[in-house]
């Protein structure tokens, strides 16, 4: 029976625990891939990655997506939540429908859509503000190097935001209605009992979803970066696993990419851990 | 935004609440809406439709973009190495994940922790991180067999990029169907074995059957991420042969440059309508998995 077992475990070892262990051992090396002169350097090449400019750019703009990503896709998650479930819609399926498509697309197709909707000229958004007369609001969405970190954090909500809402919406839909209807006699506003009530109830589901975050921002924007801008204008849109392609590929510094990854490996685990420390909470149940 | 705080009658209260609700949920919906039904509507339109207002409608049903795109942008040679890859690809996952996963569920033999610890932990590590390694691995492959296959074998090898999708996703797969086997009663296959039935047609006729839901749910997973995929093809496939969507991002930087968007547009209906057309029907099921799961790729 323990050959079931096995046609499993070796793919995995092979093209998932090995290569990962690689990461680390390559981090340890300065090796430019092809060539047979592999060099052990020990540490050196995360000592090299404190002055590497284009290396901690690339850091703040992941932390940086990271954080206004999250923030922006749970809050308008957990409110359209909140109204898909508590009000009840009568286009509810058909919002849930929509909302969701982005979800099943792939980023090839997202990056298209969104130079689409951001072309200087003919884009959708800047002939939309001309013409409700906002002219001066029109920018160069992907060109700017103060804006274009942004015009990618608004790709990355408009994908995600439609699976963040199920998620919580499947949560909120197990809470019990007499709840609500016993507060709502107390007085409670919706506020309140969104607050008080559908907040704590689903706590726990929030904290995974923290996780959820952490792990698709670092990837997303990875992906989305590099179909929509290849980390441009002059590395001002650079995001972590960007930066360590290109140092893969680009550069043919093999070494010092997997350094990259093991940052990004180590930063997303410990910011992982840190989150679920600090929202720990006794499970309330109902 | 529904909170008024003022003390109102009930009625108005909620009632302006509501508007405020639909304006805003229905604002959300276009914004995801437009741009897509957009997409479709741009693939239809003539080189000289471009310029000027994108709110224009095409001017007929022009199919060319769709003959161009599939011919001479090759989308449908990339097409076709899709289909086989994510077909091969879920192929290749169910059969080892199904028995493996009903071993771990139903038999207890040594080391079951520790393999079951190692593929939680392979849930974390995100194809991202490692397409490098994976890469370098096959390429050292490729020079190891030289002299039997001198243009390479592992690189530029659909069967190979399938390979390498089912065993990355081969964490998520078994932990599904190991929560889902698990949740099926033992007394099942205790009647069937006194009835006499082996192990082997125990796990295929009983255990199979009942557990369709959770195997058409790691499909449909499965196939939004192969179909979807393209930082490991565009890896593994540097050659002529592509998947639509590295065939895209090729389509989209050559349009762009030469600003002729027809045929990018009626590229991007070709690799969005079939995921769309999957999505449709089976809705349901995919929220209800992912609500089970919670699983993001």
């Amino acid at each position: 029976m323990l050959a079931c077992l096995l046609p499993a475990l070796v793919l995995f070892a092979v093209f998932m625990v090995y290569p990962t262990v690689n990461v680390f051992r390559m981090s340890l090396y300065t090796w430019s891939g092809f060539s047979p002169d592999m060099k052990f350097v020990g540490l050196d090449n995360f000592r090299h990655l404190v002055d590497d400019d284009q290396f901690v750019r690339a850091f703040q703009n992941t932390v940086t997506l990271l954080v206004v990503v999250t923030v922006v896709t749970m809050g308008m998650g957990l409110f359209l939540a909140a109204i898909m479930t508590r009000q009840k819609l009568r286009s509810r399926n058909f919002l849930r429908f929509v909302l969701y498509i982005p979800n099943v697309l792939s980023v090839v197709v997202i990056a298209a859509v969104f130079s689409a909707i951001y072309d200087q000229n003919n884009g959708l958004l800047n002939s939309m503000l001309r013409l409700v007369s906002l002219d001066s609001w029109q920018q160069v969405w992907l060109g700017d190097q103060k804006v274009v970190l942004y015009s990618v954090g608004i790709a990355m909500v408009w994908q995600s935001l439609g699976y963040y809402m199920v998620l919580y919406m499947s949560s909120m839909s197990s809470i019990p209605e007499e709840l609500y209807e016993a507060s709502g006699l107390d007085g409670a506003s919706a506020s309140r009992q969104f607050f008080s009530l559908t907040m704590p109830l689903i706590w726990q589901n929030l904290r995974t979803s923290l996780t959820f975050f952490i792990m698709s921002a670092v990837n997303l924007s990875f992906v989305l970066v590099r179909a929509m801008t290849g980390g441009g204008p002059d590395s001002s849109s650079e995001v972590l696993l960007s930066y360590m392609y290109k140092q893969a590929y680009t550069n043919s510094s093999y070494g010092y990419g997997m350094a990259i990854g093991v940052v990004i490996f180590a930063f997303s685990f410990l910011v992982s851990l840190l989150m679920s420390r600090a929202t720990k909470r006794e499970p309330l149940q109902f | 935004m529904t909170v008024i705080n003022t003390p109102r009658p009930p009625a108005t209260r909620s009632r302006i609440g509501r508007v405020l609700t639909y304006v805003l949920v229905i604002a959300l919906a276009l914004a995801i809406a437009v741009p897509v039904a957009w997409v479709l509507l741009a693939s239809l339109k003539e080189k000289s439709e471009f310029f000027g207002s994108p709110w224009t409608l095409p001017e007929g049903l022009r199919l060319q973009n769709y003959v161009d795109a599939f011919t001479d942008a090759h989308m449908g040679q990339y097409f076709a190495t899709s289909v086989f890859v994510t077909v091969l690809g879920l192929v290749l996952v169910l059969a080892v994940s199904v028995p493996a996963a009903y071993v771990i569920a139903r038999y207890e033999f040594k080391g079951k922790g520790f393999v079951e610890l190692l593929l939680l932990g392979g849930l974390f590590v995100n194809v991202n991180y490692i397409v490098v390694p994976i890469f370098l691995m096959l390429v050292d492959w490729d020079k190891a067999l030289v002299d039997v296959f001198p243009g390479g074998f592992f690189l530029d090898n659909p069967s190979v990029l399938s390979l390498v999708y089912a065993a990355t996703s081969i964490p998520f797969t078994i932990y599904l169907l190991t929560a889902y086997f698990r949740s099926i009663p033992v007394a099942y296959e205790e009647a069937a074995s006194i009835d006499g039935a082996s192990r082997f047609r125990i796990m295929t006729r009983i255990m199979l059957p009942m557990a369709r839901p959770a195997i058409t749910t790691v499909i449909l997973f499965n196939f939004l991420a192969y179909w979807n995929d393209f930082i490991i093809s565009l890896t593994l496939l540097p050659g002529e042969g592509k998947t639509v969507q590295v065939g895209l991002l090729n389509l989209f930087t050559a349009q762009k440059a030469a600003a002729d968007y027809g045929r990018l547009y009626a590229g991007m209906v070709i690799v969005i309508v079939p995921v769309l057309i999957v999505y449709a029907f089976i809705q349901k099921r995919l929220i209800e998995g992912m609500a089970s799961g919670g699983v993001k790729g």
